[in-house]
């Protein structure tokens, strides 16, 4: 075990060299939710947010950071993984004495330092272009820490998972991102989520990232905004457990379909 | 006991019988060759050694192990250059070796591996921009690095120039020098001439000759061809007695007989014949 950990913290090392030299993820991962939180941002600068007490910024930066979960974890994977299995990583690593788990511990701990990193970037720019107040009480660091932890497990297994679809590297971005994209429009993440249909808000409801995006409204805006949510409350504890069902199903799906070769390969 | 055996080897992909019964084995401290045209079933054989795929039928053993049912202890007793790679390009040469060191038990010093493969002066630029024989360098230096008992090396000099080429025997030489079991394919019949103790032919996916490359197909016993220039014409004649022509033409001429060479077939003209018979075999038996 201790070998499978040890090579495993290695792993994080070498997959977070390759994250950060990768200029396709530096795009995805940084640059786009940068431009992204800047021109949503100042864009619906002036929207009528009602008695809520924030601006739409406020609102935004919140779905941005949920955002962070998903493109850090799920995007990721699903891109990067179905790349490895074409290029040959993955054929290579299998030819090694590396223990399996060493692979996902380093996929993992390369997960969450991105997203450290990428929140890091969203709240600089929050702070300089939209004065956005940090959280200021214990509690809601404590949630957004749950709730970042929670996010990027299941969304990580989701990824996993979901490497299985896009057949070789090349088609992976574009079976990828229209999800997180539909995702985002859905959640409330451009627009402000009870100003939706209630068909797409149901619809939304059934994924993780609008309760991450809700959960990090409760981190980023004052009470006064719950006046905002569907149930004017923040819902935390639905959060945690809809974001623990998908913890298990991802896990349960990762398990079963995960894949090392390419289909066909055999 | 044999690093490698293999007996009866079956594998089917739809229509296509990649691997129609192959038996051959690697002894330890012994260099194989597999010679035979693309498709021929040589790669099959070298991943279902290395565990990648699964026989249909028949039996592979490498170290002793079903490679099937192969643990981790076992595998880093392999080293594995697969074919075709384009990984890891983000990462500098010293990098990833110095990371793929970490997974054996006792592995080679990453930096005379990176030298032994000629690579120190590339050792820090990244990958992808090493050139397609440099990449085929790191493969093998990955390949190496855990210091195996057993080495699969398929087709790895593809790409290089002929310096390379000598530079990557000199390796392969030190490595056979420790003891190490290789079993290599290649499309170099040169390769395999200087490297292999032994040369097994595959084609259709069945192996039509088995032997020493200088004994292959009789090549040793086969007819040699002695040629010369009489009159100005460029002579040559196939002879079973090629000591009795060169007399005989000794006497023909007053001096030296002018550009003699006596040849046995090479490799080439051996494996080339070997196939050629084969194709023929094949035809006549979808012929009757």
């Amino acid at each position: 075990m201790s070998r499978t950990l040890r090579l495993g913290r290695s792993r994080v090392g070498i997959e977070l060299r390759q994250f950060f030299r990768d200029r396709e993820s530096a795009v995805f991962n940084f640059a786009l939710p940068m431009v992204l939180l800047v021109i949503f941002g100042s864009v619906f600068a002036n929207q009528d947010m009602g008695a809520s007490g924030v601006t739409f910024a406020q609102y935004f930066l919140a779905g941005m950071i949920a955002s962070g979960v998903l493109y850090t974890s799920f995007q990721n994977l699903a891109i990067a993984i179905p790349m490895e299995r074409e290029d040959g990583t993955l054929k290579r690593l299998q030819g090694t004495p590396m223990p399996k788990a060493s692979y996902f511990i380093g996929k993992i701990g390369m997960v969450f330092v991105a997203y450290i990193a990428q929140v890091i970037v969203l709240l600089l720019v929050g702070v300089l272009f939209f004065h956005i107040n940090l959280p200021s009480t214990t509690t809601q660091w404590f949630t957004f820490v749950w709730v970042s932890v929670l996010g990027l497990i299941s969304c990580t297994l989701l990824g996993i998972a979901y490497s299985v679809v896009p057949r070789n590297g090349k088609g992976a971005s574009a079976l990828v991102a229209p999800v997180v994209l539909i995702l985002q429009f859905t959640s409330g993440v451009f627009f402000i989520f009870t100003q939706l249909p209630q068909w797409m808000q149901t619809f939304a409801s059934l994924f993780p990232l609008k309760w991450l995006t809700q959960a990090m409204r409760s981190v980023f805006l004052p009470d006064t905004a719950q006046a905002l949510e569907a149930t004017g409350t923040w819902e935390l504890g639905k959060c945690a457990l809809v974001l623990a069902i998908w913890t298990v199903v991802g896990f349960v799906l990762a398990l079963r379909v995960f894949r090392w070769t390419p289909r066909g390969a055999g | 006991m044999s690093a490698i055996s293999v007996v009866n080897l079956t594998k089917r992909y739809g229509d296509h019988q990649a691997l129609d019964g192959i038996s051959f084995e690697v002894a330890d401290g012994e260099c194989v060759a597999l010679l035979g045209p693309n498709g021929a079933g040589k790669t099959t054989a070298t991943e279902i050694l290395e565990g990648y795929r699964h026989a249909d039928s028949g039996e592979a053993r490498v170290l002793g192990v079903d490679p099937q049912h192969g643990d981790l202890v076992w595998r880093a007793r392999l080293g594995i250059v697969l074919q075709t790679s384009r990984d890891l390009g983000d990462l500098t040469v010293r990098e990833a070796v110095r990371h793929f060191a970490r997974y054996y038990p006792s592995p080679r010093d990453p930096d005379e591996v990176i030298a032994s493969v000629g690579l120190t002066e590339k050792a820090h630029d990244r990958n992808d921009k090493l050139s397609g024989g440099q990449r085929r360098r790191l493969d093998v230096a990955l390949g190496v690095i855990g210091r195996p008992d057993v080495l699969f090396l398929d087709e790895p000099t593809t790409g290089f120039d002929p310096e390379a080429r000598r530079e990557f025997w000199e390796l392969i030489d030190a490595l056979k020098a420790e003891g190490t079991t290789i079993l290599l394919t290649t499309h170099y019949l040169e390769e395999a001439e200087h490297l292999a103790e032994r040369v097994a032919v595959i084609a259709s996916g069945r192996i039509i000759a088995c032997d020493a490359p200088s004994k292959l197909g009789g090549r040793n016993s086969g007819q040699a061809i002695v040629s010369w220039v009489e009159g100005g014409d460029e002579r040559s004649e196939r002879t079973d007695s090629p000591t009795r022509l060169v007399n005989e033409l000794a006497t023909r001429f007053p001096g030296e007989i002018p550009d003699l060479t006596v040849r046995r077939p090479t490799l080439e003209d051996t494996y080339l014949t070997l196939l050629g018979e084969h194709a023929d075999n094949e035809r006549n038996e979808a012929q009757s």
